[in-house]
């Protein structure tokens, strides 16, 4: 196993909800980075939490521009370091899924397909939290959100989550992977790999949220790994077009053990689950993980 | 050393000079020339910079603000529709104190669609933080570029020079190209006091909650007033060793105008011209040229324009439901003034049109019978305007 470093380079006392799945994300990430990283994140539930001056979480160098521009910013550091000769310095970008699959993707996808030096990391918690819990592409299927209630004649969310990581490595991208915050050692492995590699790398890493997911603070974890073990997000990576999953369920567990855990999917008919379910197993085929 | 160049290229010429280490833009219309120069230099070696090939201009100036922050020189140029996708950005740079230099190659905004030249773009971002330097020639632009550089650098703020779309920015005249040793004296290298690096680690762009935003907004205004100084410091440590002051304000036989005309721009030329027509025919005639709009300088601009009669305000911009900017802007320096010169605004050469020596002649004269007459008629008017297709005449 490999060693994950105590040094904390995100200090405690910031200002994210308990339970926070997001933020222990962005702590693992620094852990798997180290000191010699410029990180740009976002505007989101991790900026706002973590800077509220005159305060600050990061023991890192660290800016904030916008929203919709982190993937910019970060091609503008890594510019600025090659200029300066200091190769050693890894410049990171952090933002969320509204950040990353909505209104950042183009920016995104210009940083990818100059395959700037950069690790881009999306902390996915499935929607806009930060404004209070409207729907991004990465809502996923039935889930009720504020801006997809559950209605006479609408029952919450009706399109499935975006491929991010298939969109991104469409572009050539030398490495993306798909993550979770139920699984430290792995992600951070990723990260690691991730920032070994000169280019553009992308993890997308799923974290729970409790207050937009409707769950109890003390579930983050348990949830978090049940995506995982019900198949509902997989753990994979592919690294120049190799794919690879990394961590494999002993047996799928039914849909409905995460879904039933979470008030989002409260309004859930025994069909729909049964519909989710169908659509997770076409997902594992299409990955090849049957 | 003297060249016949366009005014793009005067841009690019004093960017490279300038030894800008990441340059990041998107094309446009009139602007795109200056970035493909740019490129050019970067590609055959001669300048030595990251040239960073953007997916649009808001990522261009998103680009900037990480490169600047690291702690080198960046540089940027656009027009038109690309400043406004950059505006949002525009408020980040300067509230984040980046010393980024841009081009505007002043150019009209849509709809209709029009690719030609006007001031709407520049002054739509007028609140946005950034230094503003209008131009009138080709030699004012290669010289307010370099000068940007070390503006910017000395007051932490963002600097925008501006210039008309084709009337400077495809239009050959003679410059004197300064060398690239008397300019390396002139600016110093790059120096940012508060660059990301993980031996000193900042967090730049943290949330500003109540209890402080206004104090940062107050030092962003403060920075802007005090910057005044710095344009004219540079300008003149400039003329110490170029032999070319471009000031704050240019005066043009203006002493003892009882009608004095203003504007920005390469307008300028052109009204300098109807100028020196009047004094040949004994009329106490002037112009006024505004060269640095942000900041404001409604103090130099009060005392310039209080001995005269009228004040004629030629521009090209307009505040939908308002007047020109300018003439707003002119309005409030002598909100609380003793006395006041009677202020008259003229829209015209909006989206290319030009603005001919008739139309000039036609603002000075409406000026001259306000001067003597002690009356306004019309507050605001269009010059050239087809008064039968809009309605207004049958």
């Amino acid at each position: 196993m490999s060693v994950v470093p105590e040094e904390e380079l995100l200090a405690p006392g910031h200002r994210a909800c308990p339970g926070c799945g997001s933020v222990l994300a962005v702590r693992y990430a620094l852990k798997a980075l180290g000191k010699n990283t410029i990180v740009c994140a976002s505007t989101g539930c991790m900026e706002v939490v973590t800077t509220p001056y005159p305060e600050t979480a990061w023991r890192v160098p660290w800016i904030h521009v916008a929203f919709e521009n982190v993937a910019a910013v970060a091609s503008g550091v890594q510019a600025g370091l090659k200029k300066l000769g200091k190769h050693d310095i890894k410049a990171v970008a952090i933002g969320g899924d509204g950040g990353t699959v909505d209104i950042g993707l183009q920016a995104l996808s210009g940083m990818v397909e100059r395959n700037d030096n950069v690790v881009y990391i999306c902390t996915d918690n499935e929607a806009y939290m930060n404004t209070g819990i409207q729907r991004s592409g990465a809502t996923p299927f039935a889930a009720w959100t504020t801006t997809t209630p559950v209605g006479k004649v609408k029952r919450g969310e009706d399109r499935p989550k975006k491929n991010m990581l298939a969109i991104i490595n469409a572009h050539g991208a030398p490495y993306v992977a798909a993550a979770s915050i139920g699984y430290p050692i792995d992600f951070i492995k990723k990260v690691k790999k991730a920032a070994s590699i000169e280019g553009s790398t992308y993890i997308h890493v799923h974290c729970p949220c409790g207050p937009g997911w409707r769950f109890d603070s003390s579930k983050t974890i348990e949830i978090a790994k049940l995506a995982v073990l019900t198949g509902m997000w997989n753990l994979y990576e592919i690294e120049r077009g190799e794919f690879k999953l990394t961590f494999k369920p002993p047996k799928r567990r039914p849909v409905a053990d995460y879904l039933k855990m979470q008030g989002r999917f409260r309004h859930l008919t025994d069909e729909e689950i049964a519909e989710i379910q169908r659509m997770v197993g076409e997902e594992c085929k299409r990955l090849g993980i049957e | 050393m003297k060249k016949f160049i366009t005014g793009n290229d005067a841009a690019a010429i004093g960017a490279k000079l300038a030894r800008v280490k990441v340059i990041s833009a998107y094309p446009i219309t009139p602007q795109t020339t200056i970035v493909e120069k740019l490129s050019e230099f970067v590609a055959n070696g001669e300048l030595d910079a990251e040239y960073m090939k953007v997916e649009s201009e808001h990522s261009a100036l998103s680009a900037c603000i990480g490169a600047a922050a690291t702690g080198v020189r960046t540089f940027t140029a656009t027009s038109s529709q690309g400043l406004m996708l950059m505006s949002e950005i525009m408020f980040v740079a300067s509230g984040l104190r980046l010393p980024i230099v841009m081009t505007n190659v002043n150019r009209s905004l849509s709809a209709p669609l029009n690719i030609w030249c006007d001031q709407q773009d520049s002054i739509a971002v007028r609140d946005s933080g950034w230094i503003q330097l209008y131009c009138e020639n080709n030699q004012e632009i290669i010289d307010s570029t370099i000068q940007a550089f070390r503006i910017a650098e000395e007051t932490l703020l963002p600097v925008m020079v501006c210039f008309d779309g084709y009337i400077l920015s495809h239009t050959t005249e003679p410059v004197d190209i300064p060398e690239q040793d008397e300019v390396d004296k002139f600016l110093p290298p790059y120096k940012y006091p508060y660059s990301l690096d993980p031996e000193h680690p900042v967090t730049i762009g943290a949330v500003g909650v109540p209890d402080f935003y206004e104090e940062f907004r107050y030092m962003l205004q403060k920075a802007m007033l005090e910057s005044r100084g710095k344009i004219l410091e540079v300008g003149q440590a400039f003329n110490k060793q170029f032999g070319r002051e471009h000031g704050l304000i240019e005066c043009y036989r203006s002493d003892d105008a009882e009608v004095l005309l203003l504007t920005m721009g390469s307008l300028s030329g052109s009204v300098k011209e109807v100028v020196d027509e009047y004094r040949g025919h004994g009329e106490r005639v002037g112009l006024v040229k505004v060269r640095t709009f942000r900041p404001f300088l409604a103090k130099e601009l009060a005392e310039a324009l209080s001995n005269a009669k009228a004040v004629a305000v030629l521009e090209k911009n307009f505040s939908p439901g308002s007047t020109g900017a300018l003439f707003s802007d002119l309005s409030g320096a002598f909100a609380n003034a003793k006395k006041s010169p009677l202020l008259l605004n003229f829209i015209c050469g909006l989206g290319g049109r030009d603005v001919s020596v008739i139309q000039i002649r036609e603002a000075a004269k409406a000026a001259m019978e306000a001067a003597k007459t002690g009356e306004v008629k019309e507050a605001v008017r269009w010059l050239g305007l087809r008064e039968t297709m809009v309605g207004l005449r049958p």
